[in-house]
């Protein structure tokens, strides 16, 4: 049967074309491969390849024509042995064609309305259930810095799963740059503590791969700055992968390191990215602030068959708090917690800010406002369930955050709770953020760039109308 | 080990089968390119598509050396990849078409496909991307002790990438059992190696992690297994990492959308009259008398057959369903 010569399309865009020149005529003699004519697009002119072998039977499109429609007939091939004559009772007027083999895929359902999934904790009433659910209650505690805490959950979690690993700059023999892995190499060995050399993108890019194949690696960035080098990797390998694999490629692997300002380390050295990586599907983001929450939230992290980016704060490594003693002990992922409950105003703030807020909150109680200090812990899935519930009771919020205010985890609590709580603000929801400025390194000026439990309390004061 | 150039030690020559084998998955791929640029044409692939037409004999030499278990990633033009891992033509084609029996469900189109059952890990569209996560594979293989090799495959563009280097020092350094492949097919989409490369020589660009390097003919499929072979049973064997630059050459455009201006019509033509792989070796299967014209005809036809069953497939495949779109995004804790 005769082949159809049709219309390429020669680019993502193009709807039609100039049919510029026929490069063989009526009768000749084609291979496949053999640029049959050319075609000028939007963008270029190209050269259009036979596919199959023949005899170019009839040009249906004459060279010069403008305008054809990616699709339609243009000319048709003979197959070998074949006559003229078979091409009779084919339509071969041109125009777009009607009969061929291929039909163009069909017009894509429905857009979708919802910018989030119907399922997504971010769509307006998701993961109530989860959000609302009782933390289980412990009676044993010991008191741990958030430095021991982080290294035990890695040590617990290595030795439950041999699959585990950790890797970064300065983790083995030196101990950890912050000294956060303390004695795993001796423990481990260096088979699963491994020092790596500088190379962000590197070891990052490598930890994915081994991820990819099952592996579960810790990877600690020095601080998260340095993890700029490899936000490639963090997004479009280890963020994306599954999706594009359509479920078949996980990735789990926890990336973790200290994030936000540390004391006086400037610009390049001093910056939140909760946002950065919070605004990303595929990824889950956790910023512990207890010595309890990064011990129960890492060995969540780790065990979680998703990456996780786990935002720790180089301030807290020698801060100490309550963890309990439980073997068992662990928190889960997207669940807020209410580090003190009140009825005037809810303080919403993550990492280092939650002492920042509860300091806030002890100096608005003496002057007869009591705040609600929620702790985030998870930035990704956020717990909205926890920050709803506590609006329609206070009907006022202040988010307070380390990073900048442009696009932050701010503006994203404010526009959540004008979304599902419009109703019950009784004020805007307002922002204690870093002020918008590359950190700078004099003291004073450092300072002025933080927020503080003033600036808080002031912005509290501010929605109750006080 | 000091950086050597030295050329496989015994390999051995492949057998009549081997030959056949080899001409089979050539053509297969050779033909399944030619029907995806076609359907391209009529709008049936979208976004970018990226043929490996001209450098069939890379890939196919290259994994006749790969075993059960090994591992295998690369860049977006990644078809021919995929096919010579033994993916299904009719899955590979179906995500082109970006339906819902394609290897990505119809969510990662031709740059985009994995198969974990074949060990192929992508597909990957960030150029330079895959020589770290391949790396990472090859680190994989040696952690768990399972005797693999990861075949990392990069352009001649991706080797100026600086991650490239990352991957070759800490490959060098932990011993890792990984292969860099280097297709050169002289142009990163639009812009040669002469005009993009400091040392045009890419072969030695392991040498400063004493990574050994060798150029292999990336056109004759025989010179590739066997100038390979030393190079992955050394990868295999414990002795850390080795550098291939296989030169080679792509007939289209960088993708479906490339009018090709930055060479000339003679130099492919030239390349495609003189060095085609798979004319070579079928001249060669006709002289040493393995298969005859028939026998060659037949095999040419069972690869038609096949490539027009997943061309029919890919169109017949529904689209994705709309709720396909809210999957996948995360696994359940």
């Amino acid at each position: 049967m005769p082949v159809q010569i049709l219309m390429p399309a020669l680019s993502p865009t193009m709807t039609e074309g100039k049919l510029a020149r026929w490069l063989k005529a009526e009768g000749d003699a084609i291979a496949a491969g053999d640029v049959i004519c050319e075609i000028e697009t939007d963008k270029a002119t190209m050269e259009f390849e036979a596919v199959d072998e023949g005899t170019l039977g009839k040009i249906v499109v004459p060279e010069g024509t403008e305008n054809v429609a990616v699709n339609s007939l243009i000319g048709v091939l003979l197959e070998e042995g074949e006559e003229a004559s078979a091409m009779d009772g084919m339509d071969t007027a041109g125009g777009p064609s009607q009969d061929v083999t291929a039909t163009a895929p069909a017009k894509p359902a429905e857009p979708a309305r919802a910018a989030v999934a119907p399922d997504s904790p971010l769509q307006a009433g998701g993961d109530a259930e989860a959000g609302l659910q009782e933390e289980k209650q412990y009676d044993s505690f010991t008191k741990l810095s958030v430095r021991e805490a982080l290294r035990d959950a890695m040590a617990e979690e290595m030795r439950a799963n041999g699959d585990v690993f950790l890797l970064g700059e300065e983790v083995g023999q030196y101990q950890g740059a912050y000294k956060v892995s303390q004695g795993l190499l001796d423990e481990f060995g260096e088979k699963r503590v491994i020092d790596t050399p500088i190379t962000e993108m590197g070891f990052t890019g490598l930890a994915t791969g081994a991820a990819f194949s099952g592996l579960r690696p810790i990877v600690e960035f020095m601080t998260f700055n340095f993890a700029m080098q490899a936000i490639d990797h963090i997004l479009n390998s280890a963020a994306k992968t599954l999706y594009m694999s359509g479920g078949q490629m996980g990735c789990p692997i926890v990336f973790r390191g200290s994030n936000g300002a540390a004391s006086r380390v400037a610009a390049q050295h001093s910056q939140c990215y909760a946002s950065w990586y919070a605004h990303c599907p595929g990824l889950k983001v956790v910023s512990p602030w207890s010595a309890a929450d990064a011990k129960g939230l890492l060995k969540a992290a780790i065990r979680d068959p998703n990456p996780v980016v786990f935002l720790e704060n180089e301030m807290l490594y020698g801060q100490t708090f309550d963890v309990p003693d439980d073997p068992d002990f662990v928190l889960p992922i997207g669940k807020a917690k209410i580090e003190r409950a009140g009825s005037d105003v809810t303080i919403v703030a993550f990492s280092r800010m939650v002492a920042v807020a509860l300091e806030a909150a002890a100096t608005l109680a003496e002057q007869g406002i009591e705040a609600e200090v929620i702790n985030l812990r998870t930035i990704r899935p956020l717990d909205t369930a926890t920050i709803i519930r506590s609006v329609q009771k206070t009907n006022r919020c202040v988010s307070v955050e380390e990073g900048w205010p442009f696009a932050g985890i701010g503006s994203e609590i404010g526009m959540t709770i004008m979304e599902q709580a419009f109703d019950w603000l009784d004020a805007p929801v307002a922002r204690v953020c870093g002020v918008d400025v590359p950190m700078p390194y004099a003291a004073n000026l450092e300072k002025l760039a933080l927020p503080t439990p003033e600036g808080v309390v002031e912005a509290a004061k501010g929605v109750c109308y006080k | 080990m000091a950086a050597t150039r030295r050329k496989a030690k015994s390999a051995a020559a492949p057998t009549a089968d081997d030959l056949k084998a080899f001409y089979h998955d050539m053509l297969l791929i050779r033909r399944f390119e030619e029907k995806a640029g076609q359907l391209y044409g009529m709008g049936l692939i979208g976004g970018f598509c990226h043929l490996y037409i001209g450098q069939e004999a890379v890939v196919v030499g290259l994994q006749a050396l790969a075993k059960p278990g090994d591992s295998v990633i690369t860049s977006y033009r990644d078809h021919g990849h995929m096919l010579a891992t033994g993916m299904d033509p009719k899955g590979v084609m179906a995500e082109l078409t970006g339906r819902r029996d394609g290897y990505s469900r119809g969510k990662g189109g031709s740059m985009h496909m994995f198969s974990k059952e074949k060990g192929f890990y992508g597909g990957h569209g960030i150029v330079g991307a895959q020589v770290p996560l391949g790396t990472g594979l090859g680190f994989a293989h040696k952690y768990r002790g399972d005797d693999g090799v990861c075949f990392v495959y990069l352009g001649d563009g991706a080797i100026n990438q600086g991650q490239v280097y990352e991957s070759f020092n800490m490959a060098a350094l932990w011993k890792l059992p990984v292969v860099y492949v280097i297709e050169n097919n002289k142009y990163g989409m639009g812009t040669s190696v002469e005009r993009a490369s400091a040392t045009k020589d890419l072969s030695k660009r392991g040498e400063s992690f004493a990574i050994a390097g060798l150029a292999i003919n990336g056109m004759d499929v025989i010179a590739v297994k066997t100038d390979a072979e030393d190079a992955v049973d050394r990868a295999r064997s414990g002795e850390g990492p080795a550098v291939l630059e296989l030169k080679t050459y792509r007939y289209r455009g960088h993708s479906m959308s490339d009018p090709a201006k930055y060479r000339s019509k003679e130099e492919v033509s030239k390349m495609r009259s003189e060095n085609d792989p798979i004319d070579h070796l079928r001249q060669k299967l006709i002289a040493d008398g393995i298969l005859d014209e028939a026998a060659l005809k037949e095999i040419d036809k069972e690869i038609k057959a096949t490539v027009t069953e997943a061309a029919e497939y890919a169109q017949n495949s529904p689209e994705p369903d709309p709720a396909e779109l809210y999957t996948d995004v995360l696994l359940d804790a």
